[in-house]
């Protein structure tokens, strides 16, 4: 059964007073009215989130979400695949329409840091690690920055590129009225601010942030019936690589990108060269880098390349991370890979603004971890 | 104290073992001490924002190292692992060295259940 999307919605991302719950009942709400579904209509909830329980101490959260939003006795369910959390909603969320166990699914992402301090936050975060990783203090930031030093040294990759995908990515996020920073940077700015994990520095990394993402999904039939306006999901793919990092074949192959993805193209009958428009997972520069060539893009090596020439530029071939990315728009864990969809939904539709590619095929790349886990999506406008 | 890789019937080893090999999914029936050889620098990273309980600043490893003397399907197995000093360099050679406490058990998340994990661990000491 083909699978639409009918509606979108994020809140502001950046530094919340509200609580997890409220974050979520705000992009819900908004995403109930952006679909015209009334709240009974909803048959399945999937809200997206990593850590609700370690950040405030709040668990049971899409049952709270479906008491909130009235959308009682639906059938709800908490999806957790760490940072890929969102991407994995969105694979959840298909699934439910594509079996028939729904004709109207809310899948809703979010996530409450802000409050915690950066040492909190990362140490949650780095609780993902095998211990045998843990015990030794590795975090996510070190991961990366161990990655970009073999990436650079083996490839002979200019460290300015790096840079680039951060200055780019604050570019896109200007014209991103929901963005945690709408804020240019320059190249020398990022190569001169704090080295945070030797050699990346502060402006190599994504915030830490609070916010929730919201996307309803039905069949294509009904979605035909309710508007003109809507996006098909024509192919997905989600894939598992290993827990510990170091035991990867090749430390610059994420082996979960290549796999969601080779999926997600023969579901969809495309492949890279057919991509108007991606969303990839920015949490740290060299991702993007990664995923460009775990996508096909790029061969191994050589997506640096496509920073420098300004391939993956906003008016370049192949637009990466028009909504500023999780650089700049910010990454509140649980809500990154739905507002992934949110923007390529609106690039799709039309609803992208001052951020608004041509676009008729876009694609988005949701990481878990350190490419622990991924999910790729692919969304096409509809005929 | 012993650094154990875990081998399957098929000759795949890793550090750390796992109930089932991650290449083939055979039991791994047997292991091997690494914590008397010596290993190389593949790539690593000088961290200077720590979680709690953890130094500052970390530089950690993954290091490689060479078991193809062992005549096992799998040449190399790799390990990642904080290094004894800041002045490393990629392809430099190290050796294990036990330490007890690696980081803080009594302070982060893991501190309301400091048994959960093991502490104590190797770090690389350049040669």
């Amino acid at each position: 059964m083909g699978v639409a999307v009918i509606g979108a919605s994020m809140t502001k991302f950046g530094q919340r007073d509200a609580w997890l719950q409220e974050l979520l009942s705000q992009a819900g709400e908004e995403c109930l009215d952006d679909a015209g579904v009334a709240p009974k209509e909803v048959e399945h909830l999937y809200v997206s989130n990593m850590a609700s329980g370690e950040f405030e101490g709040q668990t049971g959260v899409m049952n709270a979400l479906a008491h909130d939003l009235g959308v009682l006795p639906a059938y709800s369910e908490r999806v957790d695949q760490t940072s890929s959390s969102g991407g994995a909603g969105i694979y959840e969320a298909w699934q439910s329409v594509a079996s028939g166990a729904s004709d109207m699914t809310l899948l809703v992402g979010g996530e409450k840091m802000t409050h915690k301090t950066t040492g909190e936050a990362t140490d949650i975060i780095a609780s993902i690690t095998h211990p045998a990783e843990y015990k030794h203090g590795v975090t996510l930031p070190s991961f990366a920055g161990m990655t970009a030093r073999h990436y650079l040294e083996r490839f002979d990759a200019p460290r300015e590129s790096l840079a680039r995908v951060a200055v780019k990515n604050h570019k896109n996020g200007v014209d991103n009225p929901n963005a945690q920073f709408q804020k240019e940077i320059t190249i020398e700015k990022a190569l001169e601010s704090p080295i945070i994990a030797d050699p990346l520095r502060l402006y190599d990394f994504c915030p830490i942030t609070d916010g929730s993402a919201a996307m309803m999904f039905t069949t294509e039939e009904r979605a035909k019936e309710i508007t003109d306006e809507y996006a098909v999901v024509s192919g997905i793919g989600g894939a598992t690589d290993t827990h510990v990092v170091h035991e990867r074949d090749d430390p610059t192959v994420m082996g979960g990108v290549v796999e969601s993805s080779t999926e997600a193209y023969e579901m969809a009958g495309l492949g890279p060269d057919d991509l108007d428009v991606a969303e990839l997972h920015d949490m740290f520069t060299i991702l993007e880098f990664l995923q460009l060539e775990g996508i096909g893009v790029a061969d191994q090596g050589t997506a640096w390349e496509l920073a420098m020439d300004g391939t993956t530029q906003k008016d370049g071939d192949l637009p990466i991370n028009t909504s500023g990315g999780l650089k700049s728009k910010g990454h509140p864990l649980g809500a990154s890979g739905v507002a992934q969809g949110v923007e390529i939904y609106e690039q799709l539709v039309g609803e992208a603004g001052p951020r608004q590619v041509e676009a008729d095929t876009a694609l988005a790349c949701n990481v878990g971890g350190f490419g622990n886990c991924v999910i790729t999506t692919i969304m096409e406008a509809a005929e | 104290m012993s650094l154990e890789a875990g081998i399957c019937p098929n000759g795949h080893v890793s550090y750390p073992t796992h109930p089932r090999c991650p290449d083939c999914g055979e039991p791994q029936g047997e292991t091997m001490d690494l914590s008397d050889e010596r290993a190389e620098v593949v790539t690593w990273t000088t961290s200077t924002a720590t979680p709690p309980g953890v130094r500052e600043p970390n530089t950690m490893a993954i290091v490689e190292f060479d078991i193809s003397h062992r005549d096992l399907e799998d040449t190399f197995v790799r390990a990642l692992g904080q290094v004894t000093t800041d002045d490393v360099e990629t392809g430099d050679v190290v050796e294990p060295v036990y330490v007890d406490e690696l980081r803080d058990p009594d302070v982060g998340l893991k501190s309301a259940n400091p048994e959960s994990t093991e502490w104590g661990g190797y770090r690389w000491d350049p040669v």
